[in-house]
C-alpha cells in the first residue's frame, strides 16, 4: 500500500523536475515543475474526439493502458511492505501487464490507419521487444541468488547478503534506468520533444488521441517513471526502516529524473538503426550480474 | 555568333539577343552545359510574344564572368524536343513552360505540373490530380507528409516509398500558394510596390531578392550606384548570411534533439537580427533596401555597434560548434547521412550551398560579383562529402567568414553623399538579369520591358528551385527517421518556389 502511495506521489512530480532540468540547463525560464499536471488536469476536462476510420479498439485502449500501469504499481514492494498483490513470480506477471498495455497501445495506433502511427507502433514494439530480455535476465538471476521469485522476497533477501550484491545493484540500477527510459521513449532512444511525425515513435503513436485518452496516456506515462524508479530504490533499500526509506525513495526518484534531464540537455539523440544496438547492450549488461550471480553461487569453477 | 554575352546586371537591348530555330537553340544551350563544369542554366523561361512564346535561356559560365543569353520562338502546335532528355538542370524550367503555356515536349521524363499558377495553360491539372509516382507492392510502403504539417512551416507535400524505414524514393510537390508574384509585378506600377513585393518573394530572403530587384531595376534606369548604396547591400547581405545560417544551425541541433546546441544557437541569431532592427526599423531588413536611395545609410556609430556585437556573438558562436562538433552523438547524426553524389549535383544544376557541399565552386560572390564582393578576395567554402555533415560545416565556415567581410568592410565606411539623384525613365525594349548569392545561394530576376518602358515579363528564380531535387535525391536509402535533420540541412524554401 505505502509503495502505491509513494509511487503516485513521486509520478505528481516527475515529469515536472525533469522538464526543469532540461530548462535551467539550457538557461531557459521554462515552464513551472507542475506544468505537466496542469496539463493533465486541462486534458481530462476535455471530451475526447474519434477518427471515423477507427474502430472500438482506438477508444478503450488508453484505459486499459492506464490500468495496466496501474496494476504494476499494485506489485511493487516498498522495502518490507508487500505490494498490495504479492505472490511467486509476480515479476514476470508485472512485465507481462505492462506489455499488455503496450500491446494494446500498439494496435490502438495500427487502427488509425494512419501511416505514421503504424511506423511509430512498429518501431515501439521492436525496441520493446529487444529491452525485453534485459529486464528478465535481470530478475532472473535475481531471483536465482536469492531463491525467492516475488519482488518483495527477491528485494528483501539482496541485502541479506554481502556488498557484493550492491555492486550488482547498482549494476542493476543502470539497466533499470535504461529499461525506463527505453519503455518511456525518452531520450536518447526517443525524443519527446520533436515534434517531427518521421522522427518519434511512442509520441507519433498517440497522435491522434485527444483529451481525456491523451491525459489518460500522459498520466501512464508519468507514474510509469515512478514505477521503475521505485523498482531501483527496493534495490538499495531492503530493511533499513521507514524513516530512513521514505526520504531515500524520494532522493533516488529526484536522481533519476535530473538525470534524464541532463542526458536529453547535453546529448543528441541515436540514429534510429543505432538503437537496437544499444538496446542489445543493455542485455549484456545484463548477462554480466547472470555470471556473477552464477560465481556467487559456484556453478562456474 | 548566335548568342549574346553579358554581365550580371547589365542591360541590353531585346533585339540584341539572337532568335533562333529551336534545333539550333537546342544545340547550341546543350553544347554549353554537357562536359562544362562551370557553366550552368540560371534562368530559363518563356513569355508571350502576340502568338507565339519567346523563350529565353541565361547560362553562366563561372570562369569567365558571363552570361550567355540566346532566344527562341515557339508555339503550342509543334512538338519539341526536351533539353531535360539530355540535361536533367532543365527538369523543372520545362515543366514550368509546359505549364503556363502548353508547350509540347516529346521526351521529358517527368513532364508534371510545378506550381499551378492561377493562369496556367490547362486548367484541368490540379493538386487533386497530381500523379504521383507509386508503386504497385506488398512489401513497400507509402508515407505521405503535408501539405499541412505539425508544425509552423510552410505547405508542401512529401511522399515517400519506403521499405520499412529505408526510403526508396521521394517525390516532393510543391504549388500550394499561389500568389502570382510574377504576375503581381507586372500589375503593381509603382516602385513601392514593387518594392514591397521583392521582399517577400521570400521571407527568409528578403535582403537577397530585394538586392536582385533593386539592382536589377537600377539597371534598367541607368542609374550609376553610390558606393554606400553597394556598402550598405554588401553588408545587410552578410548579415543575413550570418542570421540564417545560425537559425539553421539552431534547427538542426532540434531535428537531432540536441537541446544545448538548439537554445545556444537560437539565442545567438537574435543580436544580429536586433543589430537589423537597429539599423533599419525591421528584424529581417524589411525597407532596408530600396532601388535608387539610400533609405538608411550605415554611419559610423552602425559600424561601432555592430563589432561591438559580433565580438560577443562569435565567442559564443564558436565556442558552441567546438562542443557540437565534438559531440559524438551529433556527429554520427550527421555524418554519411543524406549524401548527394558530385554528379548529381551537376546534373540537376544545384546551386549555393547545396553545389559547395560536394566540389562544386559555385558563388556568385566570385563568378558574377555585384556590389563590392570584388574588393573582398571572397573564397567560396568547398566540402568534400555531400552529407549533412558537409552541410553543417558550409554554414560555420561561412558565418565565420561573413564576420571576418563585415569586419573588412567597416574599417572604410563611406562617406554619405548629400545630393539627390533620381532614378531616371527605365530603358525600353530591354532585357536585364541580375544575379545575387543569397544565403542559400544564387538569386536570379530577370526583366525585360516594352516600348513605353514598361514591364512585360519580371522573372524571378529562386535557389530553391533548382535544389529541391537535391533533397529527394538525398534521401534515398537514408532512414526515414533522418529526413527531418536532411530537410532543415537544405533549408530550402517553398515560397520561393511556389512565387
Amino acid at each position: 500500500m505505502l509503495s502505491f502511495i509513494l509511487i503516485i506521489i513521486a509520478g505528481l512530480f516527475f515529469s515536472g523536475i525533469i522538464s526543469r532540468t532540461k530548462s535551467i540547463a539550457s538557461g531557459r525560464k521554462g515552464p513551472g515543475i507542475f506544468q505537466p499536471l496542469k496539463d493533465v488536469v486541462r486534458l481530462f476536462k476535455k471530451g475526447a474526439i474519434y477518427s471515423e476510420t477507427t474502430s472500438f479498439i482506438f477508444q478503450i485502449a488508453p484505459t486499459i493502458y492506464f490500468a495496466s500501469i496501474i496494476m504494476a504499481m499494485l506489485i511493487v514492494p516498498f522495502g518490507q511492505s508487500k505490494g498490495i498483490i504479492s505472490f511467486n513470480g509476480d515479476f514476470v506477471f508485472f512485465a507481462y501487464v505492462l506489455a499488455l498495455g503496450k500491446f494494446f497501445n500498439i494496435i490502438s495506433a495500427m487502427d488509425t490507419g494512419s501511416s505514421f502511427e503504424g511506423m511509430g507502433a512498429s518501431r515501439e514494439a521492436l525496441y520493446s521487444m529487444l529491452a525485453e530480455p534485459a529486464f528478465f535476465i535481470l530478475m532472473g538471476s535475481f531471483s536465482l541468488l536469492t531463491g525467492h521469485t516475488s519482488f518483495q522476497e527477491i528485494f528483501a533477501a539482496l541485502h541479506l547478503g554481502s556488498t557484493i550484491s550492491y555492486a550488482l545493484a547498482t549494476l542493476a540500477t543502470f539497466v533499470l534506468v535504461m529499461v525506463a527510459m527505453i519503455e518511456n521513449s525518452r531520450m536518447p532512444i526517443d525524443d519527446p520533444k520533436t515534434h517531427l511525425e518521421l522522427t518519434m515513435i511512442h509520441e507519433v503513436m498517440i497522435l491522434d488521441n485527444s483529451g481525456f485518452d491523451l491525459g489518460l496516456i500522459l498520466t501512464a506515462g508519468y507514474l510509469k517513471f515512478a514505477v521503475y524508479g521505485a523498482l531501483i530504490v527496493n534495490l538499495f533499500i531492503g530493511i533499513v526502516g521507514y524513516q530512513y526509506s521514505i526520504p531515500l525513495f524520494f532522493a533516488i526518484q529526484f536522481s533519476m529524473a535530473v538525470t534524464i534531464g541532463l542526458v536529453e540537455s547535453f546529448m543528441a539523440r541515436f540514429r534510429m538503426n543505432h538503437n537496437a544496438q544499444f538496446i542489445l547492450v543493455l542485455s549484456s549488461v545484463s548477462f554480466l550480474i547472470f555470471f556473477v550471480v552464477m560465481l556467487i553461487l559456484g556453478k562456474f569453477i | 555568333m548566335n548568342y549574346t554575352i553579358i554581365h550580371n546586371n547589365q542591360t541590353i537591348d531585346i533585339a540584341t539577343i539572337p532568335q533562333l530555330e529551336y534545333d539550333v537553340f537546342f544545340d547550341l544551350n546543350s553544347n554549353f552545359i554537357l562536359d562544362h563544369s562551370e557553366r550552368h542554366c540560371v534562368n530559363y523561361f518563356g513569355y508571350k510574344v502576340e502568338n507565339d512564346i519567346k523563350l529565353i535561356c541565361c547560362i553562366a559560365d563561372d570562369d569567365t564572368h558571363e552570361i550567355f543569353v540566346s532566344s527562341c520562338l515557339v508555339n503550342n502546335t509543334n512538338d519539341y524536343h526536351s533539353f531535360s532528355a539530355k540535361l536533367l538542370c532543365f527538369e523543372k524550367f520545362e515543366r514550368e513552360i509546359h505549364e503556363n503555356f502548353g508547350i509540347k515536349y516529346l521526351n521529358h521524363p517527368w513532364l508534371k505540373p510545378v506550381r499551378y499558377a492561377f493562369n496556367r495553360f490547362d486548367k484541368t491539372k490540379t493538386i487533386a490530380n497530381y500523379p504521383f509516382f507509386s508503386i504497385d507492392s506488398e512489401e513497400l510502403h507509402e508515407v505521405g507528409v503535408g501539405p499541412i504539417h505539425a508544425g509552423i512551416i510552410e505547405p508542401g507535400h512529401f511522399r515517400f516509398i519506403c521499405n520499412g524505414e529505408q526510403i526508396l524514393h521521394l517525390e516532393i510537390q510543391l504549388g500550394y500558394q499561389h500568389r502570382g508574384i510574377e504576375d503581381l509585378f507586372l500589375k503593381k506600377k509603382k516602385l513601392l510596390q514593387r518594392s514591397t513585393l521583392a521582399e517577400n518573394i521570400a521571407g527568409d530572403t528578403t535582403v537577397g531578392h530585394t538586392t536582385a530587384f533593386a539592382n536589377i531595376t537600377e539597371s534598367l534606369c541607368g542609374f550609376q550606384k553610390p558606393r554606400e548604396i553597394e556598402f550598405g547591400r554588401t553588408i545587410a547581405l552578410e548579415l543575413e548570411r550570418i542570421a540564417v545560417h545560425t537559425g539553421d544551425l539552431s534547427g538542426i541541433c532540434t531535428d537531432i534533439a540536441y537541446q544545448l546546441g538548439s537554445s545556444v544557437f537560437g539565442r545567438l541569431r537574435t543580436p544580429i537580427i536586433n543589430f537589423l532592427q537597429e539599423w533599419c526599423g525591421n528584424r529581417l531588413g524589411k525597407g532596408l533596401i530600396r532601388p535608387g536611395v539610400n533609405q538608411f545609410p550605415f554611419t559610423p556609430e552602425l559600424a561601432k555597434r555592430i563589432i561591438e556585437i559580433l565580438d560577443s556573438f562569435e565567442h559564443d558562436f564558436v565556442e558552441m560548434n567546438k562542443e557540437l562538433f565534438k559531440l559524438p552523438s551529433a556527429l554520427s547524426r550527421f555524418e554519411r547521412t543524406g549524401v548527394v553524389s558530385k554528379e548529381d549535383i551537376l546534373n540537376i544544376g544545384a546551386v549555393g550551398m547545396v553545389a559547395r557541399m560536394n566540389y562544386l565552386n559555385r558563388d556568385i560572390r566570385v563568378s558574377h560579383p555585384n556590389s563590392i564582393y570584388s574588393e573582398l578576395n571572397h573564397e567560396p567554402i568547398i566540402k568534400h562529402h555531400g552529407d549533412v555533415y558537409s552541410r553543417v560545416q558550409i554554414r560555420r565556415q561561412e558565418v565565420i567568414q561573413s564576420i571576418k567581410h563585415i569586419r573588412k568592410l567597416v574599417e572604410n565606411v563611406p562617406e554619405i553623399s548629400k545630393e539627390k539623384v533620381g532614378l531616371g525613365k527605365p530603358k525600353t525594349n530591354s532585357f536585364t538579369i541580375s544575379l545575387v548569392e543569397g544565403w542559400r545561394g544564387e538569386i536570379c530576376h530577370c526583366a525585360i520591358t516594352d516600348s513605353n518602358g514598361e514591364l512585360v515579363i519580371y522573372k524571378i528564380k529562386d535557389p530553391s528551385f533548382h535544389n529541391w531535387l537535391a533533397l529527394a535525391l538525398a534521401v534515398r536509402n537514408n532512414e526515414i527517421s533522418d529526413f527531418p535533420i536532411n530537410n532543415k540541412s537544405f533549408n530550402l524554401s517553398y515560397c520561393g518556389h511556389d512565387l
